[in-house]
């Protein structure tokens, strides 16, 4: 496993490139394609289908004025964007963006650091990355900023919780917390002949729990609340400007990328795919272009959200969260672990494994009905009645239309 | 000496000063912020010793959940996060707590493992990690997690509000735009009283 120097900084400078443009393409392809939705034209300018526009955006943010109230709190005003980029940038370092390719006389692994514990490494930077947030949101000494930075850490740590549990699913499953064991783990066929091995069949509930953890996590619309301009201004970032602002923003964005390429190369396989018999040079570049078609389709579902779904409100967040995603990763990190001992006791079949956990679905669906989710499910269809028939007295919080005509 | 002694030696003295700052720094978040450091700098230390499962949860666990949840303390409740400076005054007391643990600490951690040879270890075993957590010190575990069932309670407790006022709903001071002659005169005087005026 020890690599020339050279090979390792080629290496994790492909690696900071890959995700770089990554992050360019989404920008760009989001201002595309939500212009598409809402019938307008988008960046149309700057190169073919305005695909440059996003460097030049980037380049004005350096030659922008940078703007520091008087009355932050430095040095951390200062680091707390920084952080949260690194924190970013080096969570990108566990994971494997391609196969092995050869090149003048020596084998590149595409991905920066196999360690061991690859995984939790995923996870460590996501926790410190909520310190950018926070810390931005108290070093402004503003009451938007602060309340916008306790408001999005608070939502970041709940789905991280979320997400971990998702994830300890998958390493209990694939035994290893390596991201080259749970990558090979996948490879083969699956359950059912002709499926591939992928995690996102046989551990479905982690894998939705993980998709919507990861919207939030991101901080994406239907949850961007940071953001919510009506009620906070700007967020934790109101304060910001010029380059500092701009950095928040890049991590924001690489986050979806990174999420993306978290969620491909855990649960879809990661760079594995059908190489189609094609000539060495060709099928070495294959897995990575296989991962990064998986990654788009994650960016351009995160785009597709954007543009159709608004904006959740807090409690609704909190709740799905703390009473809906974090149970059913719990109940599914226990199942899976039950399984696991069950395989190593000799196994079941695959019927009886199949059956187990249709039955898992079934009890989960009759406790959701029948206990807190039924009278969420209650309140929701009074909230639509209500929008419905403007007239009928409003049964919940929410402002009724007629009285707001009034 | 190696470069790795070296290089703990640097982490360590990182850790300790962060720590004495914890203590001595004025401001509550500042100390809550050089906590962090000094828990991610033991994570330093866990990752020089190749324990890089242990550093990690450290990471995961002290430094993302603990010490974040120490700052949604700071600012959820009406401590003093600003520029007040603070001084609890017990100063000798505080120094003679601390000194005493740690000096019955260093001496318990010396004479249980001072004169043992550490050998290497060959990589990390997460599993072994896991059956002597699960099956050798299950209990010490589980009392550990009662621990923090009973912080869980503590806190609920103090976050409430006092007895019988739990469930009563706040009285609501309606805005009256005219004198309305259904008002309680006593339940919104200040409304009334403006307009009257």
């Amino acid at each position: 496993m020890s690599r020339p120097l050279w090979v390792a900084g080629l290496t994790a400078g492909l690696t900071f490139l890959y995700f770089l443009l990554t992050t360019a393409i989404l920008i760009w392809g989001e201002r595309r394609v939500v212009a598409r939705m809402q019938s307008r034209l988008g960046p149309n300018r700057v190169g073919p289908l305005g695909a440059l526009q996003t460097l030049v955006d980037g380049l004005k943010m350096f030659f922008k004025e940078d703007v520091t109230p008087a009355m932050v709190k430095q040095p951390i005003f200062t680091v707390a964007p920084l952080v949260g980029v690194v924190a970013g940038l080096l969570s990108t370092a566990v994971i494997p963006i391609g196969g092995e390719v050869t090149l003048g006389g020596e084998t590149f692994t595409l991905q920066v650091a196999d360690l061991g514990v690859g995984v939790l490494w995923f996870l460590a930077m996501g926790s410190i990355h909520v310190y950018s947030v926070f810390l931005a949101g108290w070093a402004s000494s503003s009451p938007y900023p602060l309340l916008g930075g306790v408001r999005s850490s608070a939502q970041m740590i709940s789905y991280e919780i979320a997400q971990g549990l998702a994830v300890a699913s998958v390493f209990i499953y694939a035994g290893s917390l390596r991201v080259s064991d749970i990558v090979a783990a996948q490879s083969g066929e699956g359950l059912l002949p002709g499926l591939p091995g992928w995690f996102a069949i046989p551990l479905l509930p982690a894998f939705a729990v993980f998709v919507v953890g990861m919207v939030a996590e991101a901080g994406r619309p239907p949850f961007d609340l940071a953001e919510a301009e009506g009620e906070l201004v700007g967020g934790f970032h109101t304060e910001y400007s010029g380059l500092r602002f701009g950095m928040f923003m890049l991590a924001e964005f690489m986050a979806v990328v990174i999420q993306s390429a978290m969620v491909v190369t855990l649960f879809l396989g990661g760079p594995s795919g059908p190489t189609f018999g094609l000539p060495a040079p060709i099928a070495a570049v294959m897995p990575t272009v296989w991962f990064t078609l998986k990654t788009l389709l994650f960016i351009f579902l995160f785009i597709l959200l954007r543009g159709a779904l608004p904006r959740t409100r807090y409690d609704r967040l909190m709740a799905l969260g703390w009473k809906l995603l974090i149970p059913v990763g719990l109940v599914w990190a226990l199942a899976t672990a039950a399984l696991v001992l069950v395989r190593e006791d000799g196994g079941l079949s695959t019927t009886a494994r199949l059956g187990l956990a249709a039955g898992a679905v079934v009890v989960a669906v009759l406790g959701l009905a029948t206990g807190r989710g039924g009278r969420d499910a209650a309140t929701i269809g009074r909230a639509v009645s209500t929008a419905v028939r403007p007239t009928a007295p409003a049964a919940t919080d929410e402002p009724d239309p007629a009285e707001v005509a009034r | 000496m190696t470069g790795l002694d070296l290089v703990l030696l640097g982490v360590g003295l990182l850790t300790a000063a962060s720590a004495v700052m914890t203590v001595i720094s004025r401001n509550l978040v500042h100390a809550a912020l050089f906590l962090a450091v000094a828990l991610a700098g033991i994570a330093g230390v866990f990752l020089v010793l190749r324990a890089d499962f242990l550093a990690l949860v450290q990471l995961v666990v002290y430094v993302g959940a603990v010490a974040v949840l120490f700052l949604f303390g700071l600012m959820l409740t009406r401590a003093p996060i600003g520029r007040e400076a603070l001084d609890s005054q017990h100063r000798g007391l505080a120094l003679g707590v601390s000194g005493t643990l740690f000096a019955v600490l260093s001496w318990l951690i010396v004479d249980a493992f001072g004169n043992v040879r550490v050998e290497e270890v060959a990589g990390p075993r997460i599993g072994d990690l896991g059956i002597a957590l699960f099956r050798d010190w299950v209990l010490p575990f589980e009392v550990l997690s009662m621990l923090l069932l009973a912080a869980l309670v503590g806190a609920i407790v103090l976050s409430r509000r006092e007895d019988g006022e739990s469930g009563e709903p706040e009285p609501v001071v309606p805005i009256a735009l005219a004198v309305d002659p259904d008002a309680d005169p006593d339940a919104a005087p200040d409304a009334a009283g403006e307009v009257r005026a």
